[in-house]
């Protein structure tokens, strides 16, 4: 099959078919990370460079490893020590990034659409590593990988979303790609999180975990984003941990089987608690490894096939 | 895709059954039994061919030899020539093969840039003490210093014919046959 696309942007506009193929390729590159050598000289003489207006540990990390796992070149551009505080245009830091040979740009952004942007303006590939409340393709990719590694499909699967789903990204990307796959997506968590006409997406919305997490396969527990709440949507962390933080009790609605993933990072025992953080429903340390190996998928499909001819504005 | 036809069978399912027979009397022979012995298959037709001589192997000797999977795609040296990507399937080497007599097995053995990919996949895996390659059909016209250690059948052809290797487990029948484009 031929993946055609110049950059990643988000899973609204992937196929079922792109998506697959992802998760397929994502299968043997988790085999390399199992090695001892961890290398593979597939991406040999490219570059990546990662462009982060946000802070991060995990999904920066995870690029740049996986780039190097395929001996791609990296480097990496903290906003905070670049020329950025100079007053330089994202437009324009790109372009520097682009001349200097970077063959894929990745970027996380603020700002939703930051990296459609920036791929419009440049010719290299570019990857949204998260944009504003927007999408986070990868992270997404690697939990739908993780669920069906665990559960042996997607398809016919009850996927719980719980938490602040009107300041997710990571939300928004799961529910275009597991709906596209096939699942039955679920939004659990208070009113006040809730986006309105968030049934458009395909998805049911529950405000009690009681009903929300009745009979799922999967939780997908988000992150309290506390520098996001400064508007006062919920009176109390405390509450908010006792009305929706995952514990016992809540996980018990669920099937017996159920699995419990996170996209990181925790913030202990208010979303979620440690008995299920570290628990055996959690997968939430795979899914810090799974990540690594979706990346490499995708810089694999982007990067390894012939050149990109479109050119950009 | 260019249309082939079929112009001659230089092996039928007997013939291939016989070469492998004598391509494991072969490995055993030139490496005085199995002893630190494994066979390495090379996806896809290397695999079967790989999974007939062990079994060959443990008919002759007793012994089963320990068998792995090789995927090659992510070694090949024309990845950012092609259009399309090669779909990557998965390296199954459950063993170590550091200090053992590594068998690599293919189906044709052609210009050697397969084997140079396979044998840069193996040394990422381990150091083992010595590879040999094994393969059904030696069609010639070699652009890398690679030559096998196990050959079926020698098969001169020219540069614009092209030998396809059926296989039971693959194809559903066992056969070899130079084909050629239809102009």
């Amino acid at each position: 099959m031929k993946f055609e696309r110049k950059d990643i942007l988000g899973l609204q506009d992937l196929s079922t078919e792109e998506i697959k193929l992802v998760l397929d390729t994502a299968e043997p590159m988790k085999e390399i990370l199992a090695r001892e050598i961890k290398k593979v000289p597939t991406l040999r003489g490219r570059s990546v460079v990662t462009l982060f207006y946000e802070p991060s540990t995990r999904t920066r990390t995870s690029f740049e490893l996986a780039a190097k796992y395929l001996s791609a070149d990296t480097a990496s551009i903290s906003v905070a020590t670049s020329s950025v505080q100079k007053g330089e245009s994202l437009r324009d830091t790109a372009k520097t990034i682009e001349v200097m040979g970077a063959d894929t740009i990745i970027i996380r952004h603020s700002v939703s659409g930051a990296p459609h942007f920036l791929a419009r303006m440049v010719n290299a590939r570019v990857i949204n590593a998260g944009d504003g409340a927007h999408e986070h393709p990868t992270q997404a990719l690697l939990d739908m990988f993780t669920i069906r590694e665990k559960k042996g499909r997607l398809a016919g699967l009850k996927v719980a979303i719980l938490g602040d789903i009107t300041h997710s990204r990571v939300a928004r990307s799961n529910i275009w790609g597991l709906t596209k796959m096939g699942a039955e997506v679920r939004v659990v968590g208070p009113p006040t999180l809730m986006p309105p006409f968030i049934q458009d997406l395909g998805v049911k919305a529950f405000y009690r975990c009681e009903e929300g997490l009745e009979n799922v396969d999967v939780i997908n527990v988000l992150r309290v984003q506390l520098e996001r709440q400064q508007k006062g949507l919920f009176p109390s962390i405390r509450e908010y941990t006792r009305l929706f933080g995952l514990d016992e009790t809540k996980l018990r609605y669920a099937k017996p089987d159920v699995l419990v993933l996170h996209p990181g990072p925790v913030n202990r025992g208010i979303e979620i608690s440690p008995e299920i953080q570290d628990g055996p429903h959690s997968a939430i340390n795979e899914q810090v490894t799974n990540g690594v190996a979706v990346r490499m998928a995708l810089l694999y499909l982007l990067m390894s096939g012939g050149e990109v001819h479109e050119i950009a504005s | 895709m260019v249309p082939l036809q079929e112009k001659a069978q230089i092996l039928d399912a007997e013939g291939i059954r016989r070469a492998l027979t004598r391509i494991a009397h072969e490995i055993l022979e030139k490496n005085k039994g199995t002893q630190d012995l494994v066979l390495i298959g090379i996806r896809r037709r290397g695999v079967p061919l790989a999974q007939r001589i062990a079994a060959k192997i443990k008919e002759i000797e007793g012994t089963a030899v320990p068998l792995g999977i090789l995927d090659i795609t992510l070694y090949r040296d024309d990845l950012s020539r092609l259009g399309y990507h090669p779909v990557i399937r998965k390296t199954e080497v459950p063993f170590s093969i550091t200090d053992k007599k590594v068998v690599l097995v293919d189906d044709v053995l052609f210009t050697g840039r397969t084997v140079r990919a396979a044998l840069d996949a193996l040394m990422d895996l381990g150091r083992p003490q010595l590879i040999q390659l094994a393969v059904l059909v030696d069609r010639g016209h070699r652009e890398l210093p690679i030559r096998a250690d196990f050959v079926g059948k020698n098969v001169p052809t020219s540069q614009r014919e092209i030998i396809s290797v059926h296989l039971q487990e693959v194809d559903g029948i066992d056969k070899v046959v130079i084909d050629e484009p239809i102009d």
